[in-house]
């Protein structure tokens, strides 16, 4: 009896169901199709010939190791700050976490005139390192600058609420067993906000290596020196589109893997909980 | 010997207690929920600072405002078992209770014979190496005195260290903790709203009421009927 009535009722929602089905699969389609287009171009002999193709290895091998380093620096500061302001109330907190959020809703090209005005050569900073010799704009450095802007507030972003997620009485227990703060935060907060840590550590990665806008204002695009994957693929565009294509694919293949991460460490979380 | 005076403004009153208990005895905080109990606890334990007055457990000062002294928590040698245990949930059970004696750097040797012999009597070392998160209630409760005792403490704080367990558990953990507080021979503060706990477990109790004590004395003094609406109500719950 439930059975049917369950049928019935379900027969009654069938134009509902058809219309969301139709959303569904348009969605599915608006963002598959592109996908698929480009990784039909790219047949493996193509991809494979690519990689042995300055430009593609210079490009491939600048992306991994400025993204490595910008996620490295990210994490270094970025964690202090997250878990100060998950955890502590302090005159100014709102503007330092604005500041910190900033960099999310902020055109790349504006992050990148941004920091030309403050670090080029002429900059509000710059002016004074260039007395001193220091040269920065244009430099892999200057790429790095550009990455770590903003790339950081995913994981400054995700920290903060995996952080916020620990409890306090967890810390607390650590403490009266005679752990100081440190310890602490090493042997407890950490482990318990891990899950969230390495999500944001991830998505940095994945958006530093994805930094296009920031990097060609602020950084230009040299080969070998400042121009990472999506500047190679830009500047091959008009000469090499081989080139071009394989490193969209290189780039989609890692973007796919981090999904995959970040999916299989939520996963992971819900599972624990 | 305990002697708590102090004075600290919360939310909705100002806690002010003046209690004294002689060398290893064991104190109960009475009360109804939100008496400032656990306040006091937090206080001896350091998590929480006092607006006004001295903490001394023995010889040790944890908290003298006039002489401008406070012993940071982790200094202090407390052992709290806090109300939900606050077990470690990414740790084995061996881990929890090893972490006071790894943070104390004690050679790992000497923590793995410590922590065996003081799981032995408690039946923990089946689960030895099990994640807290899939050991019983009841189990839970002894990996968090265990913990603890580990190190040694000053003094034991427990906070409603019954509340979580069901009433048949209840009794056989009274039990269970009256016999180990007798053995470790150190002061203990015990925070509870259940008078059967005050009256298995209390040397002296201190019923507490919007943050100051408004009976004190030894279980007897206490149980006398027509003293305070919270015992009576214990008398009436007995009779019905």
């Amino acid at each position: 009896m439930t059975q049917t009535m369950d049928r019935i009722c379900r027969r009654g929602n069938l134009p509902l169901r058809i219309l969301i089905a139709t959303l569904v699969g348009l969605a599915v389609l608006f963002i598959g199709i592109p996908l698929a287009a480009l990784l039909l171009r790219v047949p493996p002999a193509l991809l494979l010939a690519s990689l042995q193709d300055p430009v593609v290895l210079d490009a491939l091998s600048l992306s991994l190791v400025t993204a490595g380093i910008s996620t490295i620096i990210v994490i270094g500061f970025g964690t202090p700050i997250a878990y100060i302001n998950a955890r502590c109330q302090y005159p100014g907190k709102k503007i330092i976490d604005t500041i910190t959020d900033l960099p999310v809703v902020l055109p790349p090209a504006v992050a990148g005139l941004a920091l030309l005005m403050a670090f080029g050569h002429r900059g509000l900073v710059g002016q004074y390192l260039d007395l001193l010799g220091i040269e920065i704009a244009f430099t892999t450095i200057a790429v790095i600058m550009a990455q770590v802007f903003v790339a950081s507030p995913f994981y400054i972003r995700q920290a903060r609420t995996s952080f916020a997620g620990v409890s306090r009485v967890y810390e607390h227990a650590a403490r009266t067993l005679g752990a100081g703060p440190l310890r602490t935060f090493f042997s407890i907060t950490v482990p318990l906000a891990i899950t969230g840590i390495l999500s944001g550590a991830v998505m940095t990665f994945a958006r530093a290596l994805g930094e296009f806008g920031a990097t060609i204002m602020f950084a230009g695009n040299l080969q070998g020196k400042t121009q990472t994957m999506p500047l190679a693929i830009y500047g091959a565009l008009q000469g090499d589109m081989d080139a071009s294509l394989a490193l969209a694919v290189i780039l989609v293949v890692i973007s796919f893997a981090v999904i995959i991460v970040i999916k299989t460490l939520t996963e992971k979380e819900e599972a624990d909980t | 010997m305990i002697d708590i005076c102090v004075k600290k403004a919360l939310r909705d009153f100002v806690l002010d207690v003046d209690i004294r208990v002689p060398e290893n005895e064991t104190l109960v905080l009475l009360g109804e929920n939100g008496a400032g109990k656990s306040t006091i606890l937090n206080l001896v334990a350091g998590l929480m600072t006092p607006d006004s007055g001295h903490i001394r457990i023995g010889t040790a000062t944890f908290v003298d405002t006039a002489a401008r002294t406070c012993i940071p928590v982790e200094l202090r040698g407390t052992g709290y078992v806090f109300q939900d245990y606050a077990l470690f949930p990414h740790m084995t059970v061996y881990e929890n209770i090893a972490y006071g004696l790894r943070m104390q750097d004690v050679p790992r040797e000497t923590i793995a014979s410590r922590v065996r012999e003081l799981a032995g009597p408690l039946g923990l070392l089946e689960v030895m190496y099990e994640n807290v998160k899939y050991i019983s209630g009841g189990q839970c409760q002894r990996v968090a005195l265990l913990r603890a005792l580990a190190v040694q403490p000053k003094i034991l704080l427990l906070d409603e260290p019954f509340s979580a367990l069901d009433v048949r558990t209840q009794g056989q953990m009274r039990q269970e903790l009256k016999a180990i507080l007798e053995c470790a021979k150190i002061p203990s503060i015990l925070v509870t709203h259940d008078l059967r706990d005050a009256i298995a477990l209390g040397d002296q109790i201190c019923l507490m009421e919007k943050g100051e004590v408004v009976l004190s004395g030894d279980v007897e003094t206490i149980l006398q009927e027509g003293k305070h609406p919270f015992i009576d109500r214990f008398y009436s719950r007995e009779v019905t």
